[in-house]
């Protein structure tokens, strides 16, 4: 009896456990048992691997085979495991020696022929690996750059099982495959041509969103078609200033474990994602009966969810947004595991005011009964508004807008990174120490409290709050937001005007 | 199918000589009932063993020894059973699988499991 083991790992969300691949060689009759809460694409192994061994070159042990993924009480998903378990079961064979892969993370899926295949999810598991201390990492050729982008681990690419046999010193002939390479890259191409200086009129809507940017607000455009709205969130992303490097690494892991094609740098620039109306809450925030997919909501993580015709979604798509909004996280729970993703998005949602989308538009008029309506913006929860800092309106351009903007362009995107950039640095500095960020993310009792303004700035505030026409939560989100104008201002406070200026930017529901 | 039957009394008999030249002494060959067939019935020691003898060509069609399954191995040890009561005996025994490649060109190629399953 011989036991020999190596290293893969499974993932669960973006975290990634070391699971032991065990080979036991039994007294009986050649066959490959695989325990340890094999999935099924991972209980089809075997047959790759049978296949893949023979066209190496190699051949199995003629007896059963009994291959344990321990722990064995997590569940294990996908095809990442192949080459760990086609390396073990060489061990026994003698064909290479068991202190050659004890120590070494072996990734990657084999075809029939005995290549190496690209898997998903390599980004998270390299760097799962590195945590748990491992020093060497095998993975398919055509992931390699994505391995790469983990520095402090040794990554060695391989084409086929028969060259990391013959790495290991297996006397086997050599055999030149063509490498599988990457069928698609995710390209992380900047998006050109998208100005802010394009938008005609609507400068509440322009300062709105420099304002979401700078503080981290999430922001709600009401207009009638035509006003702009997509315009201007589509133009959003383009405003926030590029993610640092931690923020990098888990927005491209999460596009690594997304597999909506390979990694090869990290993703800089912040996402933006924008489902369709139709989407459900499986789709908006994940799920997935096999592997536990990320949703919409946790692929905007570190970016924006652009929520188009906002109203048009399911209440509960919608709803299901509430638990990432407060906590920044997504939990998915099923029977047998519970997985943890980063949510930490920017909302921006976009709406007509009313079905027919008329109201309020000069020159044309709505055929809404008032009721229907009412009804319609009230689609959108109270609890969900209430995390929506800015919401403001758009509207049609006028010729005068029209034949303003042709004498004189608004703010160009390069000047409000700027002034965004700025605002945020002065930001980061007043918060240097409480752990936030961005004034979205302060507490309000630190706002009422270390932060508190004097009594004569807040006092349309507090009458405000003392008529009952704004509830607590609204007096601290307009705080918030008066901070950011005063960042962006260049004040060390914000005063009486950037009060006014932060209710009027939140009155249009 | 007389190819194959051929075939596989070639192996047997081959089979039969590789282990008493490892010192197992042959007790009976072929023995049938009602419910099938064993190859080859021997004693090693104090120890009786049930011999299944699986042969092929080559290996293009498996491996041989992957023929003898869960369900074929149970049978052996009901086919053991009746055996040893039809000739009141009992002792220890144990099943061992023999794959043997017969090809035309090559040296025949033996694989010997001892005691499958335990």
């Amino acid at each position: 009896m011989s036991i020999a083991r190596t290293l893969a790992i499974a993932l669960l969300g973006l975290d990634g456990q070391v699971v032991e691949v065990e080979a036991n060689l039994t007294n009986q009759t050649p066959e490959i048992s695989l325990i340890g809460l094999p999935d099924t694409s991972l209980r089809e192994s075997q047959h790759r691997i049978q296949s893949a061994v023979h066209n190496s070159g190699a051949a199995l042990p003629r007896r059963r085979l009994v291959i344990n993924l321990t722990p064995a009480g997590i569940p294990k998903h996908g095809t990442g495991f192949d080459l760990a378990i086609a390396v073990v079961s060489m061990v026994t064979s003698n064909l290479i020696s068991a202190e050659a892969i004890a120590e070494t993370v072996h990734l990657g899926e084999l075809g029939l022929d005995g290549r190496l295949r690209p898997i998903p999810g390599i980004l998270p598991a390299v760097r799962a690996a590195l945590h748990r201390g491992v020093k060497r990492v095998v993975v398919p050729i055509a992931n390699a750059d994505e391995a790469s982008l983990v520095n402090g681990i040794e990554v060695v690419p391989a084409s086929s099982l028969n060259e990391v046999l013959r790495m290991y010193g297996a006397d086997l002939p050599v055999l030149e495959y063509e490498p599988v390479r990457l069928t698609q890259v995710h390209n992380v191409t900047p998006v050109v041509g998208d100005d802010l200086q394009d938008v005609i009129g609507n400068s509440d809507a322009i300062q709105g969103a420099i304002v979401a940017a700078a503080g981290g607000h999430n922001l709600l455009l009401i207009g009638p078609p035509g006003s702009g709205k997509s315009m201007i969130a589509q133009r959003f992303t383009e405003l926030l200033p590029d993610l640092s490097p931690e923020q990098a690494l888990e927005a491209s892991c999460l596009l690594s474990v997304a597999g909506v094609g390979g990694v090869t740098e990290l993703q800089y620039r912040p996402p933006l994602v924008a489902p369709h109306h139709s989407a459900t809450p499986v789709a908006m925030i994940g799920g997935g009966s096999a592997t536990i997919r990320p949703g919409a909501a946790v692929m905007a993580s570190h970016g924006v969810l652009f929520l188009d015709e906002a109203t048009e979604f399911s209440r509960i798509a919608l709803d299901s947004l509430r638990q990432p909004l407060e906590s920044g996280k997504v939990r998915i729970h099923r029977a047998r595991e519970s997985v943890e993703y980063p949510a930490q998005f920017q909302l921006v949602l976009a709406t007509n005011p009313c079905p027919c989308g008329n109201y309020s538009a000069r020159g044309s008029e709505c055929t809404c009964p008032v009721s229907v309506r009412r009804r319609y913006l009230a689609r959108l929860s109270g609890p969900l508004l209430d995390r929506v800092d800015l919401r403001i309106h758009t509207h049609r351009v006028t010729t005068a807008e029209l034949n303003r903007h042709a004498e004189e362009r608004g703010m160009s995107t390069t000047d409000a990174q700027q002034r965004i950039c700025e605002a945020r640095e002065r930001a980061a500095q007043r918060l240097a120490g409480t752990g936030w960020q961005r004034n979205a993310e302060i507490a309000g009792n630190w706002l009422r409290g270390e932060a508190r303004l004097a009594k004569k700035q807040t006092r349309i505030l507090d009458q405000a709050l003392e008529a009952g026409r704004i509830t607590m939560r609204g007096y601290d989100r307009i705080l918030r937001v008066s901070w950011t104008l005063a960042d962006l201002a260049g004040l060390s406070a914000p005063g009486e005007r950037e009060i006014g200026q932060a209710i009027y930017l939140r009155q249009a529901v | 199918m007389n190819r194959n039957r051929e075939l596989g009394t070639q192996g047997e008999a081959l089979a039969a000589q590789f282990l008493i030249g490892r010192g197992f002494a042959l007790i009976a060959q072929n023995w049938r009932c009602a419910s099938g067939e064993i190859d080859l019935i021997m004693h090693e020691g104090n120890e009786l063993v049930f011999v299944e003898v699986k042969t092929r060509r080559s290996m293009a069609y498996g491996d041989p020894l992957e023929a003898v399954d869960a369900e074929k191995l149970a049978r052996l040890h009901r086919l053991a059973a009746e055996w040893m009561r039809e000739h009141h005996i009992r002792a220890r025994y144990r099943i061992d699988v023999l794959g043997i490649i017969l090809a035309a060109a090559t040296e025949p190629q033996i694989e010997h499991i001892r005691g499958v399953g335990l």
